[in-house]
């Protein structure tokens, strides 16, 4: 197929950014959306051009490295699925397909399709981990642990950090980001010890880094690649409030 | 030849590790605040050994090319962790996972190191644990275990198929505590170039700042590399499309050896190619032959849906050919019986370069939900690759590169052979010998990370209590930064007609066409100067567009690739110079009459560690000669 792609580009954070089109002819559907992309550097490269700037490692879902904008929507319209995950064949041929990076205070950009996500792991020193140092653990099955709520914890622990949640909020928070971190540990006997004092470091970061408030759109939970069910929110609330009132 | 001292301590072998820890040398916490330590990579291990260092108190620095070290490749990793907890009542203990880690490497691994890393397993569940890795439970609330390939015991322990993904945040978030708290510091989006030595000695890095470009130096007391493996050599491979022999490389050039280069493990069960266009392979877990079968067609050039292909006409060929372990074969053994199948015209798929792995009688016996529960999410991501539901029908598989046995050589203290560097987890060689058993590169990452590197790093800092803070002026640094630069430079300037990922997939298919699975002195040869031609060809005619002191991902391209040609003739010269077959190591010259690989433990029961000698002149062998004392060798056996 052949199509019409609309790339952000932008040379630097300071730069203002514009839109560049680009024609690419016999794309075929089986090539991923990066794989496209590959395809159209690698014309830009011979033809003496500039080749575009995006971020991906492990090309399987799991890095959390390579989201973009696609079309309006984060990670393209495919469900459930990373921008490196997402397949050629659900676009037309003569499409049109409009490329930006994420947007949003918080992740600002540093070129091209490439934003500075480092606002999430600072999220993380502010209390996203259990204390114990290395060689304190006790024996593995001294604490046994409900099978539903070891799954559940693990339901909110694939997270991957690829702030798509960030993006597609109107409100740029990060609140299923931190809600699923907050739940996996507050879920866990080994996390409860803790689970005060990190909703609310965590919540107090989320606003010092310029994350915004939410507000309960649920565009997040709808466009999450591994589709982190809001009901880690609604927990995060619980938890906070129990933090306050005690 | 050097005589190369892997410093194992004295005693029987289960008392190797105490007597050690017991007699090394300490540094008082007053002075593990005066040293300083590098980190490259954190991955599984090195987030875990920066996390643990910086609870130690050693001021540590670490280094990532990912925007953050959430994202490095441990994070893919899917099926589990080994330890010997026995919770399953099984007969297992730590005698036994070393006993099945040294046949699965067919006899090419250090007794000590394996049986050390028995012994940390099971702190090393614990910590995770701990830490909040929310592992499998049965109804009871306690672990659940699972069996891999090449054991009779079950002592995996695993997140669904996320197990590295669990694991590798665990320590990310110890070592993000460890940034808050002040005691390491973060230094992400930076990719190295070289390793400074100074008076026989790590004491630094150089690298690249990829978003400005610039050059920096960091200095240290002592330097650990953590930088994963080197699979990408062979372009496709279930690597991240980033991971590289880079690191590797410039310590080689500086003096560390490269041991067993060409072990590396082609892992059986991955989606096979589908298409020209692909940039990287996904692999499905291992843990799925736990219920998964594999078969071909009993007929060559089968078209009908391998539905409606009766069980009579269905060659089991695992099951067949090793009746003991079946599908549980280990990796190098599954893969090379797949290759085999397809090359005599039994393969399937438009490609005919596939086999199936079928849970219809898994599903049938167990149920649907409970085939769901073990494998959904591996499930999900086939069916997102592929279109194809596995529920309904076969998966099909094919071998890719996985993951190098092969790395920097370590003496029993995870030390290189230069003073003062280290490599821990997948970029060292120890103890994975010829072929990897599955689940045992997570507890190999973690174990150096969490509990063997800070013991032995202590013992070599002892000495350098006294040694202030070392000067990134010394003349060292600012020679390798020039070199780096003109290094940099030479790659922007020769604007040729090529394309860098271009030469990346000519130089892959080379490797996998002479150097994969199954190799001959012919092919080796024909191989080894084909890679030199092609070396040539590239630092005349790339085309790297773009400029220094920007973020150039072409260039960082270039720079990998330019490493993997030397990495690629390492790799080859170390498959030729060894004239046997060995687990990974398959030598067509070398087998039996029913196709099995032969070994001669006469000539080469060694690690072959190389040593540098210039640009263009030949890497010299040296040999660590292995004995085992502790286990029979016998022939590696899985009928
Ligand atoms: C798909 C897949 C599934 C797997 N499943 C399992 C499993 O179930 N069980 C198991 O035990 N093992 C498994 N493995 C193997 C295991 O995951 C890896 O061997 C292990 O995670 C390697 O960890 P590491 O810490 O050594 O390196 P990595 O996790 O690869 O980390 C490398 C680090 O080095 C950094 N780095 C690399 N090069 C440079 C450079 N030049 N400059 C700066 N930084 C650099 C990176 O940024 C990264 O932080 C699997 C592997 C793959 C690919
Ligand atoms: S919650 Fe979902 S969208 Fe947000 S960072 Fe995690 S995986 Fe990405
Ligand atoms: S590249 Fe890793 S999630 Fe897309």
């Amino acid at each position: 197929m052949n199509i019409t792609l609309n790339i952000w580009r932008q040379i630097d954070s300071q730069d203002k950014g514009k839109f560049v089109e680009y024609k690419l002819d016999n794309v075929s559907s089986e090539m991923t959306f990066l794989e496209m992309l590959d395809s159209l550097n690698d014309k830009l490269i011979r033809e003496g051009k500039d080749p575009i700037a995006y971020d991906s490692d492990c090309r399987e879902g799991i890095c959390g490295m390579c989201g973009l904008y696609i079309n309006g929507r984060p990670n393209g319209p495919q469900k459930g699925v990373t921008t490196c995950q997402l397949s050629m064949s659900v676009f037309k041929d003569g499409e049109k397909i409009i490329v930006e990076p994420w947007r949003s205070k918080a992740f600002p950009v540093i070129k091209d399709l490439i934003v500075d996500r480092t606002a999430f792991d600072k999220l993380i020193q502010a209390g996203g981990f259990i204390s114990v140092n290395t060689g304190a653990a006790p024996e593995a099955n001294a604490i046994p642990i409900k099978k539903e709520k070891a799954e559940r914890a693990f339901d909110a622990g694939i997270c991957i950090g690829c702030g798509t949640c960030v993006a597609t909020c109107k409100n740029a928070s990060a609140m299923l980001f931190v809600s699923a971190k907050v739940s996996q540990f507050a879920l866990l006997p080994q996390g409860q010890v803790e689970a005060k004092e990190r909703v609310q470091k965590m919540i107090k970061a989320m606003d010092e880094l310029g994350f915004g408030n939410c507000t309960n759109t649920g565009a997040c939970e709808a466009e999450c690649p591994k589709e982190i069910s809001l009901s880690n929110i609604a927990h995060l609330n619980r938890e906070f409030y129990k933090a306050k009132v005690k | 030849m050097v005589t190369l001292n892997s410093k194992i301590p004295e005693g029987p072998l289960a008392d190797k590790w105490n007597n050690h820890k017991a007699s090394v040398r300490l540094v008082s916490p007053a002075n593990k605040k005066k040293l300083d330590i590098i980190v490259v990579g954190a991955g599984a291990a090195g987030a875990s050994a920066a996390a643990s260092l910086a609870e130690l108190g050693y001021n540590v620095k670490v280094f990532v090319y990912q925007d953050s070290s959430r994202r490095a490749h441990s994070i893919a990793s899917q099926g589990g962790i080994n330890a010997t907890k026995n919770y399953k009542n099984d007969a297992d203990s730590d005698y036994r996972l070393f006993y099945d880690m040294i046949k699965g490497g067919d006899f090419r691994a250090r007794e000590a190191n394996v049986y050390r890393l028995a012994e940390v397993s099971n702190n090393t569940i614990d910590q995770f644990v701990a830490q909040g890795v929310p592992f499998a439970r049965e109804y009871s609330g306690y672990l659940a275990n699972r069996s891999f390939g090449g054991v009779q015991v079950s002592r995996t322990f695993y997140a669904q198929g996320q197990t590295g993904q669990q694991c590798t945040l665990a320590a990310y978030q110890a070592l993000m505590r460890q940034i808050k708290a002040g005691k390491a510091q973060m230094f992400s989006r930076r990719f190295l170039l070289d390793l400074i030595v100074i008076n026989g000695k790590a004491r630094g890095i150089i690298v690249r700042n990829l978003v400005s470009g610039e050059i920096e130096r960091h200095s240290a007391h002592a330097v650990v590399f953590a930088t994963g493996g080197f699979g990408t050599v062979y372009y496709l491979s279930t690597l991240a499309i980033n991971s590289n022999g880079s690191a590797s490389m410039a310590a080689y050039r500086k003096g560390a050896f490269m041991a067993n280069p060409s072990m590396a493990q082609i892992h059986p069960t991955c989606i096979p190619v589908l298409n020209d266009y692909q940039s990287k392979l996904t692999l499905m877990s291992e843990s799925l032959r736990n219920d998964g079968r594999v078969w071909v067609p009993k007929e060559k050039n089968e078209k009908r849906h391998p539905n409606d292909i009766p069980e009579e006409e269905r060659d089991y060929y695992l099951e067949r050919r090793y009746p003991a372990f079946g599908n549980l074969v280990p990796r190098d053994v599954a893969s090379r019986a797949a290759k085999e199948r397809c090359d005599a015209g039994y393969g399937v798929g438009d490609t005919g370069l596939s086999v199936y792995l079928d849970f219809r009688d898994a599903i049938r016996n167990q149920g649907k939900d409970v085939i769901a529960d073990k494998y959904g999410n591996l499930f999900d991501l086939y069916t997102k690759v592929t279109g194809i539901n596995p529920y309904i029908e076969p998966m099909r598989i094919y071998p890719a590169s996985h993951y190098t046995m092969g790395g920097l050589w370590v003496d029993y203290n995870l030390m290189t052979s230069i003073p003062g560097l280290y490599a821990i987890g997948e970029a060292n060689f120890s103890d994975h010998g010829a072929n990897r058993l599955g689940a045992s590169s997570l507890l190999q990452c973690a174990g150096d990370g969490y509990f063997i590197l800070p013991v032995t790093i202590g013992n070599y800092l002892a000495d350098d209590i006294r040694t202030p803070r070392i000067s990134t002026d010394e003349p060292e640094f600012e020679k390798a930064e020039k070199e780096a630069k003109e290094k940099l430079n030479r790659l922007l300037s020769i604007n040729g007609h090529q394309t860098v990922t271009s030469f990346h997939k000519r130089l892959g298919h080379i490797m996998w066409q002479y150097s994969g699975m199954r190799r001959n002195e012919k092919g080796l040869q024909k191989a080894l100067q084909l890679v030199d031609e092609l070396k040539e060809e590239f630092w005349k005619d790339v085309k790297v567009p773009g400029e220094m002191n920007e973020l150039n991902q072409e260039l960082e391209k270039a720079f990998r690739v330019a490493d993997f040609f030397d990495l690629a003739h390492l790799i080859i010269t170390d498959a030729l110079h060894r004239k046997e077959s060995c687990g990974a190591h398959f030598r067509e010259e070398y087998q039996t009459e029913d196709g099995e690989p032969l070994r001669n433990d006469k000539d080469f029961m060694y690690v072959a560690a190389w040593e540098y000698t210039g640009e263009n002149s030949p890497p010299k062998l040296n040999k660590e000669e292995l004995s085992f004392k502790y286990v029979k060798v016998t022939k590696r056996s899985y009928k």
